[in-house]
C-alpha cells in the first residue's frame, strides 16, 4: 500500500501543475483595463498625412457620427491582415475611419495604401509615437471606436470577422 | 527561395529517419547480439538532414530571401552580414531548429563514442532520445515552421530587434543550447540505465563526461547572457532574477548537484535515486524553461511570440516526458537499501549530500519565485511580481553553511575520516572572520550579517588557496572550480557592498559634482551607421584624486525596426568598472545620466570562467586517462 501511495501522490501533484499551466495558457496576457473605456478622447494636434497641414483633434471628431481611430504602420504585419476588414468597414457611411500612421516611413506608407487601398477619411502622422501614447495605445495595430468624443470600445491587435461584427452592432 | 524549399524537405526527411531509427532500435533491442550498423548510419543521416535544413535557413538569411516568413520577420537588407547569420537563431523558429540540431548531434556523438556499454543500453537510449527528437520535429513542423512561404514577396524585412544585435548575444544561444539540450542525453541514458537496472559506479563514469560537457556549456552560456545584460540592457547589473535568467539557473543548479552525486555514485555506488531524479529533473527543467519562455505565459525579452498553440504543445510534450520518466522511476528503480544507510557523518559523501540538500533548497526558491506568480494568477487572478529581495532574503542566509560545508567537504576522506590539520582550519576560520570584520566595519551596512557572510566566503577562498599548495594538484579541477566559486561569491558581495550610483539630468556644458568625482557633459555628436544613427554624448569623469576619464555613452536609433537603445559606456579596470548610460528626457535638451562605480565586475566574469575551467580540466583529464 505504502509503495503505491508515494507515486500516486506525486502523479496527482504533477497533474495539478499541468492543469494550472494549462489554465494559465488560456488566460490572455493582454487585457483591456476597464477604465479606458467611456473616457474622453485625448485632445491633441497632429500633422495630416498627405497635405502635411496641422490639424486639431476637435476639428476631426466634430460630428455626431461614430469614428474609428486605427493605429497602423506599413511595417506591421498584422495591419496587413486587418486591412481588408477596414476596407469593408469604410463602405459603411455610419462610421468615419481615421488612420494614425505610427512611426512609419512616408513612402512605405504611401505604397502600402496604393497597393491595399485607403480606407481612411483622414490620416494623421505619428512619427515619434507620442500621439499613440496619449491615446494609451499598447502597440500597432490598435483600434478605438469613438462616439461623441468618448471612447466606446478599444481593440488591441488586429481586427477580425468577430470584432467587425461587434463594431457593426454598436454603430447600428 | 530554393534554400527554404530544401530546408523544409530536409526537415521532413529528418523526421522520417527518426521514425525509421526508432523501428530499428526496437528491433535491435529485442535481438541484441550485435549493434545494427543501420542505427549509426541513420543517426548520421538524421544529423545530416538537420544540418542541411539549418544551413538552408542560414542561407535564406544571408541572401535576405523575404519570401521566407522567418527571414521577413527578423531580418533586413541593411543589417551587417554577421547579424544576418546570427539572426537565424535570434527568433523562435530558428532557435528551435538550432535546438533540434544539437539534439541530433548529441545522439550521434553518443552512439559514436560509447563503446564499452551494452547494446541494449545503447539502443534504449537511442529510443528515448528519438522520442524527444521526434517531438521537436513535430513541434517545429506543426506550430513553428521556419520555412513558411510568403506571397506576394515583401521587398524589405522587418529587421532584428536591435538589442539582440550584439556579439555576446550572437553566440549566447548556441552555447546555452549545447548545455540545455546536452542534458537530454543524460535524461535519455538515465532512463535507459534505470530500465535496465544498471545505475552503478561504471555507468556513473560513463555518464560523467556528458554531464561535464552540458555543465561547461551551460555555465558559459549563462555567463554570456549575463555579460550581455550588463552592457546592453543598461540597467547596470549582471543578474536581475528575471524569469528567463531563472529558467537557465534552475537546470544549472540541478546539473551541478547531479555532477556531485555522480562523483559519489562513481566512488561508492550510493545515491542512485538522487542521480536518476536529478538527470530527469535537469532536462525537464530545461524543457519547462522553454515552455515558460516561449508560450507567452511569462513576459520577457526572450518572449518572441505569444502563441498559445505552441505553449500547449510544449506543455503536453513536457508532461508526457515527465510521466514516462515517473513511470520508469517507480516501476523499475529499487534503491539498494544496504548501502544507503551506512553513512558516517564526517565523510566526503555526507558533506556532498548536505550541500545537495542546500542546492535543492536554492533550486526550490528559484522555482517557486518563478512559477508562483503564474499559479496565483490562475487560482485567484491576483497579480504579483517577485523581485530580488525575495531571492536575497531566502538564499543568502543559507549560503553561509553552504560555503563552510563546501570548504570543509574536500578536506574529508571517503567513507570515514578524522578531520586532519584541525588547527589550521580553525586558524583560517578565525583569520577570515577577522579580515571580514575589519572590512565591513568601514561601511554603513549591517555589521553582523555581512561579517558572517563575507567571512564564510573568505574561508572557502583561503582553504581552496591553501589546497593549491598542500594537495599538489591532486584534484586540480575540483580545486579550481571551488576556488572560482569562492571568488564569485566574494566579488558579488563586495560589488554589492561597494557600488555607488548617481542619477541626474544634465545638458551640454553642465556638470554634477560630489565628494568622490565630478561628471561633466562636454558635447554631443551625431553619427550615421548602416542600420542605425546614433547620438554620442562625451563625458569627462574627474575623480577626487585628479584622474580624468573620458566616457561616451550612446543612444542608437535603429531604422528597422524603429527602436531606440541605450549603449552604456563601460571602462573596465582590474579593480572596478565605471559605467555610464544616458537616456532622452522627452522634449527637453536634458539627458538623463546614470553613472555607477562598480567594483570587482571583472572578477565576477573571471570567476565564472574559472568555474568552467575546472569543468573543462576535469573533462580533459578523463579523456587523457582513457
Amino acid at each position: 500500500m505504502k509503495d503505491k501511495l508515494v507515486p500516486s501522490v506525486i502523479i496527482i501533484i504533477f497533474l495539478i501543475i499541468f492543469f494550472i499551466f494549462y489554465k494559465g495558457l488560456q488566460e490572455t496576457n493582454i487585457y483591456t483595463p476597464r477604465s479606458e473605456i467611456k473616457k474622453d478622447i485625448p485632445i491633441f494636434s497632429g500633422v495630416k498625412f498627405d497635405s502635411k497641414e496641422n490639424v486639431n483633434s476637435s476639428e476631426i471628431f466634430n460630428s455626431n457620427k461614430f469614428y474609428l481611430l486605427n493605429i497602423w504602420a506599413s511595417w506591421c504585419v498584422p495591419c496587413r491582415q486587418e486591412h481588408s476588414y477596414l476596407m469593408r468597414l469604410s463602405e459603411n457611411n455610419k462610421v468615419i475611419l481615421i488612420g494614425l500612421n505610427y512611426k512609419d516611413n512616408f513612402s512605405n506608407a504611401q505604397n502600402f495604401l496604393t497597393k491595399l487601398g485607403n480606407p481612411y477619411e483622414t490620416i494623421l502622422l505619428d512619427e515619434d509615437g507620442t500621439i499613440s501614447i496619449e491615446w494609451g495605445a499598447y502597440g500597432v495595430p490598435e483600434t478605438f471606436l469613438i462616439h461623441k468624443n468618448k471612447i466606446v470600445a478599444k481593440y488591441i491587435g488586429p481586427l477580425n470577422e468577430q470584432l467587425i461584427n461587434e463594431i457593426n452592432s454598436i454603430i447600428k | 527561395m530554393i534554400y527554404s524549399v530544401v530546408g523544409y524537405y530536409a526537415l521532413i526527411l529528418g523526421l522520417i529517419s527518426g521514425l525509421i531509427l526508432i523501428y530499428f532500435s526496437v528491433q535491435n533491442f529485442r535481438n541484441s547480439e550485435i549493434l545494427d550498423t543501420k542505427i549509426l548510419s541513420l543517426s548520421f543521416l538524421q544529423l545530416f538532414f538537420v544540418v542541411i535544413s539549418f544551413f538552408g535557413l542560414v542561407l535564406s538569411f544571408v541572401v535576405s530571401d523575404f519570401s521566407n516568413e522567418t527571414v521577413f520577420n527578423n531580418s533586413h537588407t541593411t543589417k551587417p552580414l554577421f547579424y544576418k547569420i546570427t539572426g537565424t537563431w535570434g527568433n523562435h523558429e530558428g532557435s528551435l531548429l538550432l535546438w533540434l540540431l544539437v539534439l541530433t548531434l548529441f545522439i550521434f556523438i553518443f552512439l559514436l563514442r560509447t563503446n564499452n556499454q551494452s547494446i541494449k543500453y545503447k539502443t534504449l537510449t537511442t529510443i528515448f532520445q528519438q522520442i524527444i527528437i521526434i517531438g521537436f520535429f513535430i513541434f517545429l513542423l506543426k506550430t513553428s515552421n521556419p520555412f513558411n512561404y510568403l506571397f506576394p514577396i515583401p521587398e524589405e524585412g522587418l529587421g532584428l530587434n536591435p538589442i539582440l544585435q550584439d556579439p555576446a548575444l550572437a553566440i549566447h544561444p548556441p552555447v546555452l543550447y549545447l548545455g540545455y539540450v546536452g542534458s537530454s542525453i543524460i535524461f535519455s541514458s538515465a532512463l535507459a540505465a534505470t530500465t535496465l537496472k544498471m545505475v552503478s559506479g561504471s555507468w556513473a563514469t560513463h555518464i560523467k563526461k556528458w554531464t561535464l560537457v552540458s555543465w561547461i556549456f551551460l555555465t558559459l552560456g549563462i555567463l554570456l547572457g549575463s555579460i550581455w545584460a550588463y552592457y546592453e540592457l543598461g540597467w547596470g547589473g549582471f543578474w536581475f532574477w528575471d524569469p528567463v535568467e531563472n529558467v537557465s539557473l534552475m537546470p544549472w543548479l540541478a546539473l551541478t548537484t547531479l555532477l556531485h552525486c555522480i562523483l559519489v555514485l562513481e566512488k561508492k555506488s550510493i545515491l542512485t535515486s538522487w542521480v536518476i531524479i536529478l538527470s530527469i529533473a535537469t532536462f525537464t527543467l530545461s524543457m519547462c524553461g522553454t515552455f515558460l519562455v516561449r508560450s507567452g505565459i511569462l513576459n520577457s525579452v526572450h518572449t518572441f511570440a505569444n502563441d498559445p498553440e505552441r505553449g500547449l504543445f510544449i506543455l503536453i510534450f513536457l508532461f508526457v516526458l515527465i510521466f514516462i520518466s515517473l513511470f520508469i522511476f517507480f516501476f523499475f528503480h529499487k534503491e539498494d537499501q544496504k548501502n544507503s544507510i551506512n553513512l558516517f557523518w564526517l565523510s566526503k559523501e555526507s558533506a556532498i549530500i548536505l550541500n545537495n540538500w542546500f542546492m535543492m533548497y536554492f533550486l526550490s526558491v528559484v522555482l517557486i519565485g518563478t512559477v508562483y506568480p503564474i499559479f496565483l494568477d490562475v487560482i485567484s487572478s491576483e497579480k504579483i511580481s517577485v523581485g530580488p529581495p525575495f531571492y536575497h532574503k531566502l538564499i543568502i542566509p543559507f549560503l553561509i553553511p553552504f560555503l563552510i560545508a563546501m570548504a570543509i567537504g574536500p578536506q574529508l576522506k571517503w567513507i570515514k575520516s578524522n578531520l586532519e590539520s584541525k588547527k589550521i582550519l580553525i586558524f583560517l576560520l578565525f583569520i577570515s572572520i577577522l579580515i571580514s570584520y575589519l572590512i565591513v566595519k568601514n561601511f554603513d551596512k549591517n555589521l553582523l550579517v555581512n561579517t558572517i557572510l563575507i567571512s564564510s566566503a573568505f574561508y572557502l577562498f583561503f582553504i581552496t588557496v591553501r589546497d593549491f599548495f598542500t594537495k599538489k594538484f591532486k584534484n586540480i579541477s575540483q580545486n579550481i572550480a571551488h576556488f572560482g566559486f569562492s571568488l564569485l561569491i566574494l566579488s558579488i558581495l563586495f560589488n554589492n557592498l561597494l557600488s555607488s550610483e548617481v542619477i541626474t539630468n544634465l545638458k551640454i556644458g553642465e556638470s554634477y559634482e560630489n565628494s568622490k568625482f565630478k561628471i561633466l557633459l562636454e558635447d554631443i555628436k551625431q553619427r550615421d551607421e548602416k542600420n542605425y544613427s546614433s547620438v554620442i554624448a562625451n563625458f569627462k569623469i574627474i575623480s577626487s584624486d585628479g584622474k580624468i576619464n573620458k566616457m561616451s555613452p550612446e543612444l542608437r536609433i535603429y531604422n528597422q525596426p524603429n527602436i531606440v537603445t541605450s549603449e552604456a559606456d563601460i571602462k573596465t579596470t582590474l579593480m572596478k568598472d565605471k559605467f555610464i548610460v544616458i537616456n532622452l528626457v522627452q522634449n527637453q535638451e536634458y539627458f538623463n545620466v546614470r553613472y555607477q562605480d562598480k567594483p570587482f565586475m571583472l572578477w565576477i566574469w573571471v570567476s565564472v570562467l574559472l568555474l568552467s575551467m575546472g569543468g573543462i580540466l576535469s573533462f580533459l583529464k578523463r579523456e587523457y586517462e582513457r
